[in-house]
Formats: structure tokens, C-alpha cells, sequence
């Protein structure tokens, strides 16, 4: 059974219908034809250009010779090529003794930049601004220390991390949690801390507190409290915390103390790289 | 007797589930295991109220019963589904809407594989299984195949879903994506998939017109394909079989290439073969004309599910996949553009002569605006699919648009024509309750899909050149951060996108609510078509 289209008068369907449904007996659109072959005779001669067969041994490697791993290698090659005689120059470089404005310096401050972003600001924030847990490096404040040296031994070697012998290390005693101090004589020394940083105290506590920080804190906050470089033991009277510096944040501080590890920048960077890491976070400001 | 069968054997399992609920080793794994229970309970109990009741006349007509529930269960699914993602389109802009309070079940890792599972298995599987069972019923001129079984394939999938939803808010997931449920829901839809098959083959089988309708060789193509990707893709080791825990068999590259031939073939053909079958019916039904050509409607079909089974590597480009496996991917990719684009002229020429109804029949409109998205996601990805193009599109928003014009605009579009067709035939009505309203939900999705897919290409291209920007010695400009909050503002544009678009689904909720409630009943009741 063959019926005319209703809209194209040439056209038969095929004569069967499916619940009413019906089917026209039009031809393939030339276009649409000739555009699939088009592809399929591209696709060989893309297969042959480009690895493409797969045999037992490897697969073919196509006439252009290309691979995705030799095209990043190529623009990573292209780039070390290009800068590679400043990189010798900054790796080789007394970080003290290039002078701003040098175009050592300026290319230090920039490949610096780079790498910040790709490294560190993850931890430090982008603008180098820390986070909870993770150090302001733009102030002048310094666990650790901010002169070049200071900075570039920080980053080289990081801190607290099990994979540099040379990292730089300390640990605060658990004094709660070890059962150092009872949770009264916690409360005191929290109480202390909140006076000597110029915060809301209770005067009772604080002054049982003096006496408490002066046996177990000193050693390392130093005897007024400012932090001590050689232990990375925080300045305790000023507004800036790592932690934080309300009663609730000082109290989990000293019960459980902290433990703030960098990885050691040295095993993943180069000393270009580090160098100019160095070199752009001691200019951000704090530096000494 | 059969009943009694039925009875003991789900006795049993509520047994069976009862302790494992109790021997469960985590948490999630107990859940299930009552939920499996109290479902074996439930059915229990209905089995056996039925049970020496006089068996009814057996019913000559079409199976519609359970086709009605489809439906419900699709609307459902889908506003759920279209939530969830709002929810986690308004996390991605603003992250402290990941509250602390729900943290380890209502952030946005939890939610996005409830998001994508909610709308691609249960909206667009619901919408599959009851309009396979429609039109395979129509195209047939045959009953169902294997009475009860039909219901059993709705309320097991069903199941299945509430298991995955559920396994994902615990944690459960094996993590690949599309493929995310545990080794034991795993197993229970590989057991209804099998049902599933042998309801709509045996449908095929028992037909009384003497070829087989186009729709149901993709829908066939799909049931098939999917139950071969499944299995594969999951075959893991349990921990236990009182865990909710498994080991993949395989490892390393050849677990990324198997999860993407999987990925690349649940789009291919969930997302495109099953979804064609319904085109190919509903389109002509809707239109009242003749499919454009059969040649074309042949060679289309045969040439995509030889195609698409290839081209799963382009989604691992540039990455540990060797080189020759990426270009094949990609050639194959490429090849397939035309097959796809055969569809789609098969299905808008078969409107011509019928072009003043987009003027008049907003349903049409739905089905032809589904079609050109169809038409365009399948253009955009064969050009994603370019090496040189995925080294900028890869891991960026452009993917995610490319997702949602092809996921809001086709399959979500289709659907809702589809739902649109359905349920005045099915409940019996004259009409639909508004089509003003039909209206309303086609401008408010349309403008939905244009903000999510246009703000998605602007943030994917320009986190794409953020991060390959260097500058001249070679050092990169942006830090990932930067692209994060170089994105923001498309972020709330893409929400709101999705908000428009929830809207018009639940413009269409009340609309097929009221059409079942209030609108006027047809005057005669359906016959089963004469075989021809
Ligand atoms: C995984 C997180 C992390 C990364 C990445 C990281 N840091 Fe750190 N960094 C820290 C932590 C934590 C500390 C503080 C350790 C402590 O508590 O003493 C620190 C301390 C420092 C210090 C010492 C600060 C002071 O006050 O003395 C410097 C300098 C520093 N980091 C620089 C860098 C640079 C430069 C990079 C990138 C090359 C970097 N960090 C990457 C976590 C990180
Ligand atoms: C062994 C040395 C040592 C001793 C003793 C010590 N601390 Fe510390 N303290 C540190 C170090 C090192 C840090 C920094 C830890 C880090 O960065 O991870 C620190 C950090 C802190 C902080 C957090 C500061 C911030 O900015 O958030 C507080 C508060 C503090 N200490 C209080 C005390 C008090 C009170 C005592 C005495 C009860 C004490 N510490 C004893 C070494 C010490
Ligand atoms: C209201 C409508 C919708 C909104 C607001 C929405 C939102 C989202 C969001 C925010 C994501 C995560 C993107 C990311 O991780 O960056 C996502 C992922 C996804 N959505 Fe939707 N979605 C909607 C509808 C749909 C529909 C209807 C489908 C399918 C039929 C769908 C399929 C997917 C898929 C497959 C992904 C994962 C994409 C990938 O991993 O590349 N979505 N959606
Ligand atoms: C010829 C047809 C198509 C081709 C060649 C194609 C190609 C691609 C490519 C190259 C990607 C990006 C992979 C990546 O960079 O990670 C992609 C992603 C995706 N496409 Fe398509 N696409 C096609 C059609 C469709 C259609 C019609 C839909 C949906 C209805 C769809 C859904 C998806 C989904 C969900 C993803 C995201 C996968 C993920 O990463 O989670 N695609 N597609």
C-alpha cells in the first residue's frame, strides 16, 4: 500500500503505518551525506597524521610526529631555553645583594609572583594573607624570622614536615590534654595572656595566671610574652594570631598546643624558584 | 499457588534483610537493609490481601496502569532532581550555604551525585521506562508482555533509585560518576534491567503489525546497550557482603577508560538513543505527519550505536590515556556528528508543512525547541571533542554548559512534551487542564536553559584562558583562586537560570494535577489500535 504524502506530493511513504504513524520514502539529504563522508576521510587522514593504530608492540606515532606529552615538554623546553641564563643567574645569586630595580630583581619579583600563586597561595592566600593556621607574610610579624636568609631557610627547608631532616621544628607541650596543667590553672594562664594582649580579663585570674606563665610559657614566649625566632613561638601581646586570640581559641591552644606544618619547598622547587619566592615575599612589606 | 510462591520468597528476603540490617558492618549498609526490608514487608502484605480475591477478567486492552505511575514518579523525580540542583548551583556561588550543621550530608559533594542521579536515572529514567511502555504497547498493537512484571520493572527501579539517593546523603558511592551506587544496588538493577528487557522484547515478540517501529529499535538499542555498560563498569569485589564497601577489578588507566566508555555511552544512549525512540514516536503523534525518511531514520541509527561505543576517550585527553587511544576517541567523535544531526533532521523535517503549529501548540514548540538544542549539543561536542578544543574546554564550565543544553534543553524538554502528550490520553481527558500555562513553563525553561548555557560558556572559556595565561617569560599569570572568584557573578547567573527553569516545572506539576482533577473526560474510551 503506497499513499502520497499529504506534504510533498512527489514523496511515497513506505506503506506501513504504526498507529497512525507513518513514514515518508524521502532520500538521504545530499549535504548531509557528503558532510559524513567528508568526515570519514578526514578521520583517516587525521589517524594517519596522529598516533592512532594500536598493534602489539606501541601504537603507530602518525607523520607529524606528534605526542600530547612531547608538546608540553617543547613549551616547557622552549621556556627554560629562554630564561635559562637569568635562572643561573638567580639561583647563583646572594639574595642581598641584588639591587632593586636591577633586572634581576624585577624578573625575580615576577617568576616570585608565579610561583606564589602555584605554590603557596593555596596556605597563605592569595594576596599572602594568610589564613587561620597559616602565617600573614606580608606584615612584619615573623614566627621564624624575615630576613632574606630567615625567609629562604623557612622555605627551603619548611617547617614541621618529616621530609627534611633540616625543617625547621619545635612543639609545644600539650598542656591540658598531657595533664601538665590542671584546667583551673588553664583558665588562669588564658586569663593572663587576654591581659598581657590588652583584651577584656578577669583580674583575679590573671594575676594566679602571671605566675603560671612564668613556670611553663616563658621558655619559649619569652619572659614578656613577645615570641622567641629560635622556637617559632608566637609574640603573644600583640593583636596578630595565628590561631586566634579569643578565651575559647587560647584555651584549645594551650590544652591541645599546635603543630603548624609547611612542606619543604626545596624538594618540589628549584633554587631559582626559590629564590624568587624569597625574594617577592620579602618585598611584600614585612621583610627585614 | 504463583502467590504463594510470592509469598514465601518475599518473606524470605524480608528475613534475609532484617539481618543483614542488624549484621551490617557501617551505618549506610544497615539503612539499606531495612529499607530492602520494609519494602519486601510492604509488598508482603499486599500480595497477600490479593490473594483469594477472584481473579479479575483479564483486562483485553493496553497496560496503562503502570505507565500512569511513570509519569507521576517522572514529574516527581524531576522537580526533585531540578532542586537539587538549584541547591547546589547557589552552594557553588555561595559557599557558606554548605551550612556546618548538615556537614557530611547536605554539602556539595553529597549533593551533586544525588543532583545528576536524580535527574538523569530517575526523571529521565522514569520518562523512558513509561514511554518505552507506551509506545512499544502502540507500535505493537500488543498488551504488555508478562503481566505484573511491568510493575515489578517500575517499583524495582524505583527502588533502586531511593537506594542510590539515600547510599549518596551516607556516603556510599564507589566514585565514578554516572556509576556511583555500591556493588549491592548494583546487583538489584542488573536484576530489574533484565525484567526490563524481557517486558519490552517480549512486547516486541508477541506484536501483531509486522515491523518494528523505529522508536522501538532505539529504545531497544538502549535497554540492551545500557545492561552490557553497567555490568562491566561495576564489576568489583565486596569488602563484605554485610558492607557497603568494594574493590574495582580494574585498576589505574584501564578503571578511567572503562568508567569513561561507560560515561560516554550513558549519554549516548540514556541520553540520546532512549530519548530518540521517544522523538520518534511522539513527535509524528503530536505533529499528525509522517516521519521526514525512513532511509535516513536506517542509517542514522545503525551508524550512531556503531559510533558512539568509540568515542568514550575523548574525555580523558591529556591525561594518563595513551596518545593513540585519544585520537581514536576523537576521530570517532568527529564521524558521529553527522549520524547525530540525522535525528535531528529526521525529526524537524517531519514538521514541515506543519510549521503553523508552533504558532498554535506550545507542546510542538517544546519538541522542536528539544530538538534544536539536541541538534546543537551534538554539534558542540564533536568540536569539544578536538584535541586542540578539549586542552581549553577540559575540567572548565564549558563542560557543564555543553551538560545542560543538551540535559535542559533535549532530554529535559522532550520530557516535558512527552508528559504534555501523556496524561490526558492516559487518565482519560479531553484536554489539558491550561495550555496557557503550557505556555508560561515553555518561556520561563527557554530563558532557563539560554542563562545557564550562555553564563557557562562565558565562565568555562575564560577560566579555560585564565589558566594557560603566561606571561612572557613564561610564568603563569592567575592563580586558581583567581578564576574561583573571577567566576562569581555567572555562578548567580546560572542559578538563577535554574530557578526559572524549576519554575516552569512546577508550573507543569500543578498543570498535569489540575488536567488529572478537573479537566473534562474524553467521551469515548480508548481501543487498541488494528493491526495494519
Ligand atoms: C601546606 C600549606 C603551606 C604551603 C603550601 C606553604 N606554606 Fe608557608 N607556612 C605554612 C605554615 C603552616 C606555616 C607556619 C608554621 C608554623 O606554625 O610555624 C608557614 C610558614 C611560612 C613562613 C615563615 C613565616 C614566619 O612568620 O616566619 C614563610 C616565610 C612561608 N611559610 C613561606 C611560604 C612560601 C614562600 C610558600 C610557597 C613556596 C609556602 N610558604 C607554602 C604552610 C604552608
Ligand atoms: C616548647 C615551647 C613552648 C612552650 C613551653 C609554650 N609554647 Fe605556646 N607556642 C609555641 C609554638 C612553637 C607555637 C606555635 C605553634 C604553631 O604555629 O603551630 C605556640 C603557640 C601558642 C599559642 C597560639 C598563638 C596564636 O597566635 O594563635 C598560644 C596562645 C600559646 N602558644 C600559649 C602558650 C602558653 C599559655 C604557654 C604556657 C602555658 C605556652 N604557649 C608554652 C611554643 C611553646
Ligand atoms: C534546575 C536545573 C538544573 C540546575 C540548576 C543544575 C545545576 C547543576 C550544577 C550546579 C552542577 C554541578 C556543576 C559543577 O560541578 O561545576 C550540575 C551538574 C550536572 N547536572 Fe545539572 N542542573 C540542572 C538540571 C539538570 C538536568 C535536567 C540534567 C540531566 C538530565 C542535569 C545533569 C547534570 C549532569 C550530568 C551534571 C554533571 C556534569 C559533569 O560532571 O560534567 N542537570 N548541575
Ligand atoms: C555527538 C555527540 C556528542 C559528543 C561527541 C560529545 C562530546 C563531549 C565531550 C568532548 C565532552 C567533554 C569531555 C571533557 O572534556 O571532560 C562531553 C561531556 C559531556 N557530554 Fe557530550 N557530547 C555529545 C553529545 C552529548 C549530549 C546529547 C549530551 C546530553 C544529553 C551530552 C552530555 C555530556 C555530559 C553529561 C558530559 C560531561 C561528562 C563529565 O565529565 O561528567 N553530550 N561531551
Amino acid at each position: 500500500m503506497t499513499r502520497k504524502s499529504p506534504q510533498n506530493q512527489e514523496v511515497e511513504t513506505t506503506g506501513h503505518s504504526w498507529d497512525g504513524i507513518e513514514e515518508l520514502n524521502n532520500p538521504l539529504p545530499k549535504w548531509w551525506l557528503y558532510t559524513l563522508y567528508v568526515t570519514i576521510v578526514w578521520a583517516f587522514i587525521y589517524a594517519l597524521a596522529y598516533p592512532a593504530w594500536p598493534g602489539l608492540r606501541g601504537a603507530s606515532a602518525g607523520f607529524l610526529g606528534f605526542s600530547t606529552r612531547g608538546e608540553v615538554a617543547g613549551d616547557i623546553a622552549r621556556f627554560e631555553a629562554l630564561n635559562a641564563s637569568i635562572d643561573s643567574a638567580l639561583a647563583a645569586a646572594d639574595l642581598t645583594e641584588i639591587t632593586p630595580g636591577s633586572d634581576l630583581y624585577t624578573y625575580a619579583l615576577n617568576a616570585g609572583h608565579s610561583v606564589f600563586l602555584n605554590n603557596c597561595a593555596q596556605c597563605h592566600g592569595a594576596g599572602a594573607a594568610g589564613n587561620v593556621g597559616y602565617p600573614n607574610l606580608l606584615d612584619d610579624d615573623w614566627l621564624w624570622g624575615g630576613t632574606l636568609a630567615d625567609i629562604q631557610y623557612s622555605v627551603t627547608h619548611g617547617v614541621r614536615n618529616t621530609d627534611d631532616a633540616d625543617a625547621r621544628y619545635s612543639q609545644m607541650p600539650k598542656f591540658g590534654a598531657d595533664g601538665i596543667l590542671e584546667d583551673a590553672q588553664i583558665a588562669q594562664v588564658v586569663n593572663y595572656v587576654l591581659q598581657i594582649s590588652g583584651q577584656d580579663f578577669d583580674a583575679g585570674l590573671a594575676r594566679a595566671g602571671a605566675a603560671v606563665f612564668e613556670d611553663n610559657c616563658t621558655a619559649c614566649h619569652g619572659a614578656d610574652g613577645t615570641g622567641m625566632r629560635a622556637f617559632g613561638a608566637p609574640d603573644l601581646t600583640d593583636a596578630i594570631w595565628l590561631y586566634g586570640g579569643d578565651a575559647v581559641t587560647l584555651t584549645d591552644s594551650v590544652t591541645n598546643a599546635r603543630f603548624g606544618v609547611m612542606p619543604a619547598m626545596g624538594l618540589r622547587l628549584s633554587s631559582a624558584e626559590v629564590n624568587a619566592v624569597v625574594t617577592y615575599v620579602h618585598a611584600q612589606g614585612g621583610g627585614e | 499457588m504463583w502467590n504463594t510462591v510470592k509469598l514465601g520468597g518475599l518473606a524470605l528476603i524480608t528475613l534475609l534483610a532484617a539481618m543483614a540490617s542488624n549484621y551490617g558492618r557501617d551505618f549506610a549498609y544497615q539503612v539499606h537493609a531495612f529499607i530492602v526490608m520494609l519494602a519486601a514487608a510492604v509488598t508482603f502484605v499486599y500480595v497477600l490481601r490479593a490473594t483469594g480475591e477472584p481473579a479479575k477478567p483479564r483486562d483485553t486492552g493496553y497496560q496503562d496502569g503502570v505507565i500512569r505511575f511513570g509519569v507521576v514518579a517522572t514529574t516527581v523525580w524531576g522537580i526533585v532532581g531540578f532542586l537539587v540542583g538549584l541547591v547546589i548551583a547557589l552552594q557553588l556561588a555561595f559557599p557558606a550555604l554548605n551550612f556546618a550543621a548538615l556537614q557530611g550530608y547536605g554539602n556539595f559533594g553529597r549533593l551533586r551525585p544525588l543532583h545528576t542521579s536524580a535527574v538523569i536515572f530517575a526523571f529521565g529514567g522514569n520518562a523512558l521506562i513509561a514511554s518505552s511502555f507506551y509506545v512499544v504497547q502502540r507500535t505493537s498493537a500488543a498488551r504488555l508482555w508478562g503481566g505484573n512484571l511491568a510493575w515489578f520493572v517500575f517499583w524495582g527501579y524505583n527502588l533502586f533509585i531511593v537506594l542510590a539517593a539515600t547510599g549518596y546523603l551516607m556516603g556510599v558511592t564507589q566514585g565514578k560518576e554516572y556509576a556511583e551506587p555500591e556493588w549491592y544496588v548494583d546487583i538489584w538493577l542488573t536484576i530489574v534491567w533484565v525484567a526490563y528487557l524481557a517486558v519490552f522484547l517480549g512486547t516486541i515478540l508477541i506484536r501483531k503489525e509486522k515491523h518494528i517501529y523505529v522508536a522501538n529499535w532505539f529504545y531497544l538499542a538502549f535497554i540492551v546497550t545500557i545492561a552490557m555498560l553497567h555490568i562491566v563498569n561495576n564489576l568489583v569485589l565486596p569488602v563484605s557482603i554485610f558492607g557497603s564497601r568494594s574493590v574495582q577489578l580494574f585498576s589505574g588507566v584501564q578503571d578511567a577508560m572503562t568508567q569513561w566508555w561507560y560515561g560516554h555511552n550513558a549519554v549516548g544512549f540514556f541520553l540520546t538513543a532512549g530519548f530518540l525512540g521517544m522523538m520518534y514516536y511522539f513527535v509524528p503523534k503530536q505533529a499528525e505527519r509522517p516521519v521526514y525518511s525512513y532511509k535516513l531514520s536506517i542509517i542514522h541509527f545503525w551508524a550512531l550505536i556503531f559510533l558512539y561505543i568509540w568515542a568514550g576517550p575523548h574525555h580523558l585527553h591529556y591525561t594518563a590515556l595513551p596518545d593513540w587511544a585519544s585520537t581514536l576517541g576523537m576521530v570517532f567523535s568527529i564521524v558521529l556528528w553527522m549520524p547525530s544531526w540525522g535525528g535531528m533532521i529526521n525529526g524537524l523535517m517531519t514538521l514541515s508543512g506543519a510549521w503553523d503549529k508552533l504558532r498554535t501548540d506550545p507542546i510542538i514548540r517544546m519538541m522542536v525547541i528539544s530538538i534544536g538544542f539536541y541538534g546543537m549539543s551534538t554539534f558542540e561536542g564533536p568540536m569539544m571533542s578536538i584535541r586542540a578544543v578539549n586542552a581549553l574546554s577540559h575540567y572548565t564550565d564549558w563542560t557543564i554548559g555543553h551538560v545542560h543544553s543538551g540535559a535542559l534543553g533535549w532530554n529535559g524538554m522532550i520530557t516535558f512534551g512527552v508528559l504534555y502528550f501523556l496524561t490526558p490520553r492516559l487518565w482519560n481527558k479531553d484536554r489539558l487542564y491550561s495550555l496557557r500555562l503550557v505556555d508560561l513553563h515553555f518561556w520561563l525553561a527557554t530563558i532557563g536553559i539560554v542563562l545557564y548555557a550562555a553564563s557557562m560558556w562565558v565562565t568555562g572559556i575564560m577560566e579555560g584562558l585564565m589558566w594557560r595565561e603566561v606571561d612572557p617569560q613564561g610564568f603563569l599569570v592567575n592563580s586558581f583562586a583567581d578564576t574561583v572568584g573571577a567566576k562569581f557573578p555567572m555562578y548567580v547567573v546560572r542559578a538563577t537560570g535554574g530557578l526559572l527553569y524549576l519554575t516552569g516545572a512546577l508550573i507543569m506539576g500543578f498543570n498535569l494535577l489540575m488536567t488529572i482533577r478537573r479537566a473534562p473526560v474524553k467521551a469515548e474510551t480508548p481501543v487498541m489500535a488494528a493491526a495494519q
